[in-house]
């Protein structure tokens, strides 16, 4: 797994590519926390991630409900695929703000 | 969904004994990633030992057993170790430690084999409370908890890492029909977002056929034939035509046998 970071109008970008695993997750949960705790939203970009397990999809619900609870938003961009699949089983698709195209947010 | 081509588990001419008794017979099995594999059989045939073979915990008479490339027969303590955590296993009874809350159960694996931090632990363990329908279980002690619920907080506990393989003796035996079924889409799911694969240990026909790509039927020990559902459906072996219609075996009685087995106990 590797990561980047940039930025989209006012939000942060994190962009996560390959697999999310119990090995890696701690990294993800690290940036997306500090990313918050600076005061952006973020939009998770999913384009390039190939798997995520639970302890990932784990992390997102911790800083989902971070975000919440700080008037800030967290955004799932492109999920597909088997990352798509997780977010189902665990119905987390309807608890997520999911959006296909990083282009598609306007403000 | 399209299988892999290599196989994660590949057991060849396996022969076991407890004591003098073979209990299984040149077994070859072989599974491919991603596959749902059904072992089918009544009881005393095999499956279960089986089963045990493929989880180390018992030594063959001969044979070998690969799960994931690694020869169990050769592999050291640290190979097997590292192996298990790729694999759950969920027990017919669920096999949870009595004096732990469910949570405190099915969070077990990730205290003793991960980092991650306990707010991750907790969320995990919740995830896989509700997708086993068991939310709000979490501070009950198991001997609180029904045996469907035991059942489905063990399976929690053995995808709580989410293993590449699991295996999974007898989901849904003593399982209300409603709760069977469910137990059977969320073996699918299971398969298609985490792509796991998953053995699974059943004499329920109607639950195999349903979630199988693959079906083995063990007889006596041997493997009588493994295939699609179609196939053995289709199949004209009279053992696996009467374990589908849940005929009763009709053996041939040898009276000489017979009666030196009631007699002296020795065959």
């Amino acid at each position: 797994m590797s990561y980047s970071q940039t930025t989209h109008l006012h939000y942060k970008v994190l962009a996560l590519t390959g697999e999310v695993d119990l090995h890696n997750s701690p990294q993800v949960r690290k940036q997306l926390l500090a990313i918050l705790k600076k005061g952006s939203s973020v939009l998770v970009n999913f384009s390039e991630l190939s798997y995520i397990d639970s302890s990932g999809i784990a992390t997102l619900v911790e800083a989902f409900n971070y975000a919440k609870n700080n008037a800030l938003t967290l955004t799932i961009i492109a999920a597909t695929g088997a990352p798509l699949q997780v977010l189902e089983l665990t119905n987390l698709n309807k608890v997520f703000p999911m959006v296909d195209l990083l282009d598609d947010i306007r403000e | 969904m399209v299988l892999a081509t290599e196989n994660i588990i590949e057991v060849k001419k396996l022969v076991s004994h407890y004591g003098e008794r073979q209990i299984l017979n040149n077994v070859d099995f072989s599974v491919k990633k991603g596959e749902i594999r059904v072992i089918m059989g009544g009881s005393g045939s095999g499956k279960s030992t089986l089963l045990n073979h493929m989880l180390a915990l018992l030594k063959p008479t001969s044979g070998t057993i690969k799960i994931d490339e690694l020869d169990l027969l050769k592999a050291n303590r640290k190979d097997l170790t590292k192996l298990r955590q790729k694999m759950g296993v969920a027990f017919q009874g669920g096999a949870l430690f009595s004096s732990m809350t469910v949570g405190e159960n099915i969070k077990l694996p990730l205290k003793h084999h991960t980092e991650l931090d306990d707010n991750t632990i907790d969320i995990m363990t919740r995830l896989k409370l509700e997708l086993m329908n068991l939310a709000g279980f979490e501070n009950l002690m198991p001997s609180e908890l029904s045996g469907g619920m035991l059942k489905r907080a063990g399976l929690a506990r053995a995808v709580i890492m989410d293993p590449k393989l699991l295996f999974f003796d007898e989901p849904s035996a003593g399982l209300d029909p409603v709760t069977a079924v469910e137990l059977d889409e969320l073996i699918l799911k299971l398969r298609d977002s985490m792509n796991m694969t998953i053995v699974v240990v059943t004499h329920e026909l109607e639950s195999a056929f349903k979630i199988a790509d693959k079906i083995t039927v063990l007889f006596d020990g041997e493997v009588v034939m493994t295939g699609t559902v179609d196939e053995i459906k289709q199949s004209s072996d009279e053992r696996i035509q009467n374990l589908i219609n849940r005929r009763p075996r009709n053996d041939v009685v040898d009276a000489e046998q017979y009666i030196q087995r009631l007699t002296t106990g020795q065959n």
